[in-house]
């Protein structure tokens, strides 16, 4: 329903701006002496070493493939869970079938070491 | 023009230069942010087209989780280090000709259906209804129970898959 | 479009951002003196009476600092990244109803901005994981190793302990048979979802502390091994700005779990008095940020394996099992 959501769109607006304006008011009164050891990145006052950017660990892709798993899992539960009630012990074992299954994977995941960090 | 047209005009306008930078965009953490633009673009879309269910879905899946992992994914590769790079090659020409057919292909099939050129408010009488219809729909034999438990398989063959190509380094070849 | 209704919009978006700001600015007060309590210290008590003239103080020390950027930083996802993580914080409030219908003037307005939309929940579940992004963002742009390291593991930890939290919200809408805020907490006008759901709770209550990195899951805060996360390079207001997130967040959180637990702005005596709804809010609330701010006083952190363990081995397996339990209880006792 676009009437439910244009008072968001006007709440987005408004909080963009105000982000936006507050970042601006920071760059008017906050003072501007660059100088070459304020650019270097921070390390606790040793000088740096290495990239700053590297290769992220592959265990972080690991974690969002699972994150986008689960995450469509909940959110076929969620329509489920408004009619449960209407539709009886019938949706009740067909959710728990659907589940599941897609709890052989995450035991999958488990025994693999997915969830492992060291 | 109603008020309605001229947004979605501008969505439209935003979604389409969001999708150009995504293919142009020399940075490819940059193309991922404007595909994020474009996906949003999308959601915008489907609460103009009273799927207000389907727009949050749209954030939540698209937004939220495939886009965190494709952010992830080219932050994997070494090209995500600032190091830029154009971004297209001698095909793109073809590449966009291809697109274009597909995209007028889908188009002409889509036109010739019946029930899509009536206006939306015809195909959803009321969210709240449609939440209920479609969990209803979710689990019900007649409708479409089969997709949805195909779904899940869907999911564990996705999740096998991306355990077993991101096996953590020092079981890739011990004990499992 | 009636204009009327457009300015209704822009005053309830208005005070849901002058909610957000001053309730950051005060609750970072609230904070230091609770902090300082439990620790037999006075806390900050020079500014104004009560030091109730802090936060306009910190605020404008932070207004004349030096802003930084990295000379290799990626500028312009530099700058943005702190607006996409501050940005949630101010549109979650957004489909949570304050209070019941109130009429003034014989026009009955309610107290939410859009406490109607029927798919509430699930709206703050997509909304909340955007934040996501500005951290991730604020780590990659820094070109700092110890800021992308930080904001990998706050984004892995932010969205591990977000599936708890969705599995958490679930509980509430089988028991309310909705997913708009505004039934879910009608529907605990006979009895709180805390009595019903108290595993649901503590899960809430656990997701939500990780979900906005408190402690005892302050992993961008862990100085010892990342100098201090994702936001290491950040000064000024860019700075103010993250943290204005992390503490509009916490604000936010508590309104939800008071809302789906704590029957939200239901109390004695609402139904007559209207106006007695946002005060109950107010108060489930900060009882709520007490906690939180008690926690961090009394818990040391999780070391981060021990964190992702408990988000995945405990806290999922525990979600899923509550829902099936709540799920057959729901059936097989109908209403409740």
């Amino acid at each position: 329903m676009p009437e439910d959501f244009l008072p968001i769109a006007v709440l987005i607006i408004l909080a963009t701006g105000l982000s936006f304006t507050i970042l601006l008011l920071g760059q008017i009164f906050g003072p501007r002496r660059p100088n070459p050891r304020k650019g270097s990145p921070y390390e606790s006052g040793m000088r740096p070493y290495g990239k700053g950017q590297r290769r992220v660990p592959i265990h972080y892709y690991l974690i969002a493939v699972l994150f986008i798993l689960f995450d469509v899992e909940i959110i076929f539960i969620l329509p489920w869970a408004v009619v449960l009630r209407d539709l009886g012990i019938f949706g009740l074992i067909e959710m728990g079938l659907f589940v599941a299954i897609l709890l052989i994977g995450f035991v999958y995941a488990w025994k693999k070491g997915a969830l492992e960090w060291d | 023009m109603t008020v309605l047209q001229i947004i979605f005009l501008g969505i439209s306008v935003i979604i389409v230069i969001g999708a150009l930078m995504t293919v142009s965009s020399p940075n490819l953490v940059h193309a991922a942010l404007w595909l994020i633009l474009a996906l949003a673009g999308v959601a915008a879309i489907f609460v103009l087209l009273e799927a207000s269910f389907l727009a949050v879905v749209q954030v939540a899946v698209y937004i939220d989780a495939i886009s965190i992992l494709i952010v992830i994914a080219v932050m994997l590769t070494r090209r995500a280090m600032g190091e830029t790079e154009r971004q297209i090659n001698r095909s793109w020409l073809l590449a966009a000709f291809a697109a274009f057919m597909v995209f007028s292909g889908i188009l002409s099939l889509f036109s010739q259906v019946p029930q899509l050129a009536n206006t939306p408010s015809d195909l959803v009488e009321s969210s709240e209804f449609y939440i209920q219809e479609l969990g209803k729909a979710l689990v019900n034999v007649d409708q479409s129970i089969i997709p949805f438990e195909v779904a899940s398989v869907l999911l564990l063959a996705a999740m096998i898959g991306a355990i077993f190509i991101a096996r953590p380094p020092e079981r890739a070849g011990g004990d499992s | 479009m009636d204009p009327a209704l457009l300015v209704e919009w822009l005053v309830k978006s208005g005070v849901i951002i002058f909610l957000i700001l001053t309730g950051f600015a005060y609750l970072t007060l609230f904070e230091r003196r609770v902090l300082a309590r439990i620790q037999v210290r006075i806390g900050p008590n020079r500014a104004g009476p009560l030091g109730l003239l802090q936060p306009l103080a910190d605020g404008i020390k932070l207004l004349f600092k030096e802003e930084v950027i990295p000379d290799k930083a990626d500028k312009v996802i530099f700058i943005l990244a702190p607006v996409l993580t501050v940005i949630p914080a101010f549109v979650l409030l957004a489909v949570i109803p304050l209070g019941p219908e109130i009429s003034i003037l014989g026009r009955s307005y309610s107290l939410s901005l859009a406490g109607d939309v029927n798919v509430g929940v699930l709206y703050l579940l997509a909304v909340a994981s955007i934040s996501v992004y500005g951290i991730v963002l604020a780590g990659w742009s820094s070109n700092n190793k110890y800021a992308l390291l930080g904001g990998l593991r706050s984004a892995a930890q932010m969205i591990s302990y977000e599936l708890v939290l969705g599995l958490a919200f679930i509980g509430p809408i089988l028991l309310a048979n909705s997913m708009s805020l505004k039934d879910i907490i009608q529907a605990q006008s006979r009895v709180w979802f805390i009595v019903l759901q108290p595993i649901g709770f503590l899960l809430f209550l656990v997701a939500s502390i990780a979900e906005v990195n408190r402690a005892p899951f302050d992993m961008p805060e862990a100085e010892q091994e990342l100098t201090a996360g994702y936001h290491v390079e950040y000064s000024g207001m860019k700075f103010a700005l993250f943290f204005m997130a992390e503490y509009g967040k916490m604000i936010v959180v508590s309104f939800i779990t008071a809302s789906l637990f704590l029957g939200g702005y239901l109390g004695p005596f609402v139904d007559k008095l209207p106006l007695l709804g946002p005060i109950y809010l107010l108060v489930k609330v900060t009882l709520i940020l007490f906690f939180m701010i008690w926690v961090r006083a009394t818990w040391p952190r999780i070391r981060y394996d021990r964190l992702m363990a408990l988000g995945w081995k405990v806290l999922l397996p525990i979600g899923l099992l509550n829902i099936i339990i709540t799920a057959i209880l729901v059936i097989l006792v109908g209403g409740y």
